[in-house]
């Protein structure tokens, strides 16, 4: 077992260990921590370390270093993402990857600094203007956020798009042991701009926008078909299915697993990907299980957003005529006890399904 | 002997306005560029206006920045690739309204970039729309009785700003007006990638030009407005020489 680090430098980390060449950010709780360790462990390798004047700017910088086919990092929190999403828009057009951290707050505007999943509907819809999807990673432990930093890089040079890790203000300040991967060598990819001009633009007024969507929307569904992932446990007898992910996703694996010694049939289903959403796990329920009664989701912001996603996927997996309820608990880490409790009103009809 | 001026290998076909000045700044960023030996190790972030024009005017690596950033795209290409020569090319729309922030930002960290700004003091591409450049009481789309300085500011100067408030490594005004001042920009425009391949940090030259098609002027009588009503304002020469 590795030593006991802090989230948000543990996904730092991991992020020099894949190879980034370049830190762009600026400084927002609850995720300065990134920032305030890359600035000393990029200089101590050699790499570059930029305190930019705004997110704005950062995600700018990291369309340049994108660009040249290097790998590079931003990080930020809910308002801090928002200014981002201009820089995300262009990039996507331009099929720029990178990664991008998330430590979720709780709000609008300002907000507070509580841990939420109040981004949800902007990080799997895209964010910015246009018609183009980012892959988001959700962990819940401090040793999975470490693994899908790595990983993500490798994800968005396949499919040279954005992949952002969607952690929150609970994983980015908690502390876990974990084990941190190999070092890897730094790369360029083969891409990337290098000042010869060997990739020749085309006609900018000659474009064809329908060709164009299409070989977008191509990539796309290739990222939807091979990217979902999730974790399942007792959907094959449950009759509620619990939909969590990030903190309330491991606060739930670990309820449904008691509950279910105590007698209860639930079962959990946790997105690791939010997008693309893990269709396939409806799939299998369906498959597997004939005496489901219902989905729950429980998340961390006002009244539901991933809601919306179990109910069309249950939809289109043949399970439509099934309630689905959301168990929102608005900030911070749902409780066992209240979310039990929460549990009972739900089969005793107290509240209702949101579809 | 006289000599026979090639056109560099860098310039492709500008889609500018006739009389506008962006083709002539393009072609002595190219020909500074092949006399520097540079024509196949440069990288430009371009701004959104006019300035879209150069992914078909050069033929040179570039990425297309959103409206504004391309300072601190620039910057993101110099940190990836230390070795290369990196330039923006922006109008002044571009780099000192919507841009503001990162275009003062990469000057006041010294970033090791060059900033090329045409300073036409209106927004062309969009129709002529007031900038912070516009003169006192000019007509523009968007100040059609005349620019009121009282309630929109006096037109800015952003060379005057960078080389007295940072440290930046060469600042210079130069215009695309008669054979002279076209040679003297080119200077500034040498200076500028010279200092960055010295790695001697930020430079910024603007460019003062005509946009006849949205000053409502045809090329002879906007090249005369430029040099008898607009440089008198923006004092044209060397902020920050090299050095100092």
């Amino acid at each position: 077992m590795g030593d006991m680090v802090k989230g948000n430098i543990a996904v730092a980390e991991a992020a020099v260990r894949a190879g980034i060449i370049v830190y762009a950010g600026y400084p927002i709780t609850p995720s300065t921590e990134v920032m305030e360790y890359l600035s000393t462990r990029m200089e101590d390798l050699g790499r570059e370390f930029i305190q930019a004047e705004s997110e704005l700017a950062a995600i700018n910088m990291v369309m340049g270093v994108s660009a040249c086919g290097k790998r590079v990092l931003t990080a930020s929190s809910g308002p801090g993402i928002s200014l981002k999403q201009e820089g995300i828009s262009y990039m996507a057009q331009m099929e720029y990857p990178a990664v991008i951290l998330n430590v979720v707050r709780w709000g609008n505007g300002l907000g507070s600094l509580d841990g939420s999943q109040t981004d949800y509907h902007r990080e799997t819809r895209g964010g910015g203007n246009g018609d183009y999807r980012n892959i988001i990673l959700c962990p819940s432990t401090v040793q999975e956020s470490v693994d899908l930093m790595y990983e993500a890089f490798d994800i968005a040079e396949k499919y040279r798009c954005i992949v952002e890790v969607m952690t929150d203000s609970g994983l980015g300040q908690m502390m876990e042991p974990c084990e941190y991967p190999e070092f890897r060598e730094l790369t360029k990819c083969d891409w990337g701009l290098d000042g010869t001009y060997k990739v020749k633009r085309g006609d900018f007024l000659g474009r064809n926008i329908p060709g164009e969507s299409e070989t977008y929307m191509k990539k796309v569904r290739a990222m939807r078909e091979n990217e979902q992932r999730w974790e399942m446990y007792g959907e094959e007898d449950a009759e509620y299915i619990f939909v969590a992910y990030g903190m309330p996703g491991r606060v739930m694996s670990g309820l449904v697993r008691t509950m279910r010694q105590q007698g209860e049939k639930v079962g959990i289903l946790r997105p690791i990907t939010v997008w693309p959403f893990p269709e396939k796990a409806f799939e299998e329920m369906k498959e597997k299980n004939p005496n489901l009664k219902g989905f729950i989701t429980v998340e961390t912001n006002g009244e539901g957003q991933m809601v919306d996603d179990v109910a069309l996927y249950a939809k289109k997996y043949g399970m439509g005529t099934l309630p689905v309820y959301a168990l929102p608990y608005v900030c911070g880490v749902p409780k066992d006890d209240v979310v039990a409790a929460d549990f009972a009103k739900v089969k005793a009809g107290e509240i209702k399904e949101v579809y | 002997m006289a000599k026979t001026k090639k056109i560099p290998n860098l310039c492709n076909y500008a889609m500018f306005c006739a009389g506008c000045g962006h083709g002539v700044l393009v072609r002595l960023i190219c020909e500074c560029l092949e006399e520097l030996g540079q024509e196949k190790n440069v990288i430009a972030a371009i701004g959104v206006g006019c300035s879209c024009h150069l992914k078909s005017g050069i033929n040179c690596d570039l990425v297309q920045s959103p409206h504004g950033r391309a300072a601190a795209v620039a910057t993101g290409i110099r940190r990836a690739e230390p070795d290369k020569i990196v330039f923006t090319y922006q109008g002044d729309g571009d780099a000192y309204n919507i841009g503001l922030a990162e275009t003062l930002n990469a000057a006041y960290r010294n970033e090791n970039i060059c900033v090329f700004t045409v300073n036409n003091g209106n927004f062309g591409m969009t129709g002529g729309q007031m900038a912070w450049t516009t003169m006192p009481g000019q007509k523009t789309a968007t100040s059609p009785r005349g620019r009121n300085i009282e309630l929109t500011g006096i037109p800015i100067k952003i060379p005057e700003l960078v080389s007295y408030s940072f440290k930046p490594a060469y600042v210079a005004r130069g215009a695309v007006t008669t054979p002279a001042e076209i040679k003297r920009l080119k200077g500034y425009i040498m200076n500028a990638f010279q200092a960055q391949m010295n790695k001697e940090g930020y430079s910024l030259v603007e460019v003062m030009s005509t946009c006849p098609t949205n000053w409502g002027m045809d090329p002879i009588v906007a090249q005369k407005r430029l040099i008898e009503d607009v440089i008198p304002y923006y004092e044209l020469g060397e902020f920050k020489k090299r050095g100092e």
